[in-house]
């Protein structure tokens, strides 16, 4: 009922190529936009706005970024946390060392510094695949984390290594409250998870899913493989990149190695995984559990009047039940519970 | 959908929220009892409680209780975050905050401020914090990692009678910002006494060093200080055992000088030295904790046997400074209500620790002198020698070991004013 599809039409071949072809998709996705900017910058508290909804948009943009390498291009990558790490500690060079640079420039530079290293490390991906790509993606982790301890000229010689991130400032105007820095994120987000889906519909997405089904097959039909497989990494490096920037600039305020370690880039697997493999959708379904569900169990421990070092490890206890639950349940993701309860609601209230 | 969950879980989060509670002083305690860092985390957090929980059976600081919440950091700069910007609005608002840990201090440095919430790093953390004109609300109380420096060359010096000259030291550090953070002062220590500097990094976490003591043993040094956290400790220590390097050159920093360090290396561990803020032993402010609060099982340690370990009595240390802080606060601001972060700010960089007070606690000699002011946001700088003997640490220095404190001093304002000049800051003392 609620996405009964009667009456709409696609007479052009326009119309059905959109990216959201039923009006009922397209209106929800519009209204959440216009609430989540209009609404939400002013009813919704500044520990939801700097604690959750922040993290909550630059995880999803990490996901997004695995989700085109593993979910569409099949190139399975340990190393989301070192290309965020890269996008991160080479926007605070830029800004710091070339005094006026826009921020927003430093963030896609620091996104295109990501995307090499991402080339660099994904040239090995034509050899070989699998869980052997993954542990030569762990060695990525590995280097770029030691890179930024070792060389501290990145770090511009700080005697610790971590340095405090540059306030974000654009055009003179300050993003310094916990409004402005979601407002700025949440567009950056918005505008990159548009030319994700959009990409993805586009032959270089065909070409990534024909390698990922089946990369013989896709040569003899004509895709470059190596090239098809370095520009999922260079896209993928990309969004790490700006994610891991705005991870330092606009929610954790500093800029260290020990932020983006291997358990980032585990986390961010995860949601993925439990949001939903090769799903745009899934990448912001995945990040929300990710990031909501141990504050929602610490809450709820808290209420409970739980000791808290048996309240965290009870809150690890049904988080990993949790996700085994979702995996047997449903491998595919949240996405693809939505993608059902659509079907599902389509016929509502007359099953066949 | 995207914003569905987090539009639900606000209004959960809106309901949890409790309101305002009076005569209540509130702290906010972002810690740790599960990772790899919960040893630490549950020893320093069970005393802070321990010794609130002692204040608030007696009827709290001049009647008003004080209140706390825990919130789980595991020790991870995002989460610790996180949880900052939960409790800090808690129960009227935080009015201290204290998270254990230099990634999760950095991560809400530029936050306190703003909020106006004075935060601690009792022994860690950024050292050129001790500079109250740029770091207002930033207290590196005690002793930070370059008076600890400082100390330990002080220390290697007298005991080589007075001089370090020809000498060879190796810095044997895990390879992170805490590792790096005492090196300006080595350096320049080095340069100035004469002595050999080897830095050696050990990759995080530190498991594997079969290559560092070998290095180690070739280079022949006549010291090695270890600066090491978590497991990297006990490996070391275990590691110079079967490279035959004796025990008690070994200085370790004071976060590998707990129990959690000597006891897993069994033997090996005997003869080792390492620093600490703390004189080990006894206290009258312990037996009071074990009478009143673990015998009525209002104690927070769940193994008794814990009760004044290096952790817990690091924890117990940090409780008396905070209650002696907000005593001070009310001294000024008046008695017997709460006082206000900015209020407590203002207790904190008035400390007075001597020894007449800390005999009033039932502390007396278990930390250094602290007179905290503007200028000085440390207070002491002051450490001592421990050394485990197979069963127990004991201080093997009678008096607390000051360094040079005009070298430190001068790193400090060079590195503050660095600082400040980054981020706009005009340094001056507040009122």
């Amino acid at each position: 009922m609620f996405y009964r599809e009667a009456g709409q039409f696609r007479t052009t071949y326009e119309a059905d190529g959109q990216i959201l072809p039923i009006r009922q998709d397209r209106i929800f996705l519009l209204a959440t936009l216009a609430v989540a900017v209009l609404a939400v910058p002013f009813i919704a508290s500044p520990y939801l706005l700097s604690a959750i909804l922040i993290p909550f948009l630059i995880f999803s943009l990490a996901a997004l970024g695995l989700n085109i390498l593993t979910g569409y291009a099949g190139q399975l990558s340990l190393g989301t946390a070192a290309f965020m790490a890269v996008g991160a500690f080479a926007s605070w060079n830029f800004v710091a060392r070339i005094p006026g640079i826009p921020m927003l420039l430093a963030f896609v530079l620091g996104g295109l510094c990501a995307a090499l290293v991402g080339i660099a490390f994904g040239l090995p991906s034509l050899r070989i695949r699998g869980f052997y790509l993954a542990a030569a993606t762990l060695a990525t982790q590995f280097f770029v984390i030691w890179c930024l301890t070792k060389i501290s000229w990145l770090t511009n010689y700080s005697p610790s290594g971590v340095i405090t991130a540059q306030q974000i400032e654009i055009m003179g105007y300050a993003f310094d409250t916990p409004q402005r820095k979601y407002v700025l994120v949440l567009l950056v987000v918005a505008l990159l998870a548009l030319l994700a889906k959009n990409l993805v519909r586009s032959n270089v997405g065909r070409s990534w899913m024909a390698v990922r089904d089946m990369d013989m097959a896709a040569e003899v039909v004509g895709i470059r493989p190596l090239r098809t497989k370095l520009l999922a990494f260079a896209v993928s490096s990309f969004y790490c990149g700006v994610a891991g920037a705005l991870y330092a600039f606009a929610y954790l305020g500093t800029v260290e190695p020990e932020a983006y370690n291997l358990d980032l880039s585990f986390r961010i697997l995860f949601m993925i995984i439990i949001g939903g493999v090769g799903s745009i959708l899934g990448s912001f379904l995945g990040a929300a559990f990710i990031v909501l569900l141990p504050v929602f169990l610490n809450i709820v421990a808290h209420g409970l009047a739980l000791p808290t070092s048996v309240a965290s490890n009870l809150e690890l206890m049904v988080f990993g039940a949790l996700i085994i639950f979702f995996l047997i349940v449903e491998p595919h993701g949240l996405a693809r519970l939505w993608q059902i309860g659509k079907e599902k609601l389509r016929l509502w209230p007359f099953p066949h | 959908m995207k914003l569905l969950p987090s539009l639900v879980f606000g209004a959960v989060l809106a309901g949890a929220i409790a309101p305002a509670f009076a005569q209540e002083q509130f702290v906010a305690l972002p810690s740790y009892r599960v990772g790899p860092y919960a040893s630490g985390g549950s020893g320093f957090y069970g005393g802070i409680i321990d010794y609130f929980s002692l204040v608030n059976a007696a009827g709290g600081v001049n009647g008003v209780k004080i209140a706390w919440q825990e919130c789980e950091t595991e020790y991870n700069p995002s989460r610790g975050v996180e949880c900052y910007e939960r409790l800090k609005t808690q129960r009227g608002g935080a009015t201290l905050v204290e998270p254990l840990s230099t990634s999760i201090a950095y991560g809400i440095l530029d936050r306190i401020p703003k909020d106006k919430i004075p935060m601690t790093m009792i022994g860690y953390g950024r050292s050129d914090a001790a500079n109250g004109k740029v770091f207002p609300y930033v207290f590196p109380l005690i002793s930070s990692y370059w008076s600890q420096a400082a100390a330990m060359v002080k220390y290697l010096a007298d005991k080589n009678g007075g001089s370090l000259k020809g000498k060879k030291i190796v810095h044997l550090y895990h390879d992170s910002a805490f590792g790096k953070e005492p090196l300006p002062v080595l350096e320049a220590l080095a340069t100035q006494q004469g002595f050999e500097l080897v830095k050696i990094p050990v990759a995080p976490p530190g498991s594997e060093q079969q290559a560092q003591w070998l290095q180690i043993r070739q280079a022949r040094p006549d010291h090695v200080i270890l600066w090491g956290w978590g497991v990297m400790n006990s490996v070391a220590i275990k590691t110079a055992q079967r490279n035959g390097f004796p025990r008690e050159k070994i200085l370790g920093v004071w976060w590998a000088g707990s129990e959690e360090d000597t006891v897993p290396s069994g033997d090996a561990a005997k003869g080792y030295t390492a620093m600490s803020f703390n004189t080990p032993g006894n206290y009258p402010v312990l037996d009071e904790i074990r009478a009143k609060l673990y015998k009525t099982g209002k104690g927070n340690l769940a193994d008794q046997a814990r009760i004044g370990s290096v952790y817990h009595m690091r924890g117990v240390t940090a409780g008396i400074l905070f209650v002696e802080a907000m005593r001070t606060a009310q001294d000024k601001f008046g008695k017997g209500k709460p006082v206000t972060g900015e209020q407590l700010r203002w207790g904190l960089e008035h400390l007075n620790l001597d020894a007449a007070r800390q005999k009033a606690i039932g502390a007396v000699n278990m930390f250094p002198t602290v007179k905290t002011s503007c200028e000085d946001h440390e207070g002491s700088g002051a450490v001592k020698v421990q050394q485990w003997d197979g069963k127990k640490w004991n201080a093997i220095t009678p008096n607390w070991i000051v360094g040079d404190r005009a070298l430190v001093k001068k790193l400090v304002d060079d590195s503050s004013n660095k600082y400040a000049a980054e981020k706009n800051i005009k340094p001056a003392c507040m009122p």
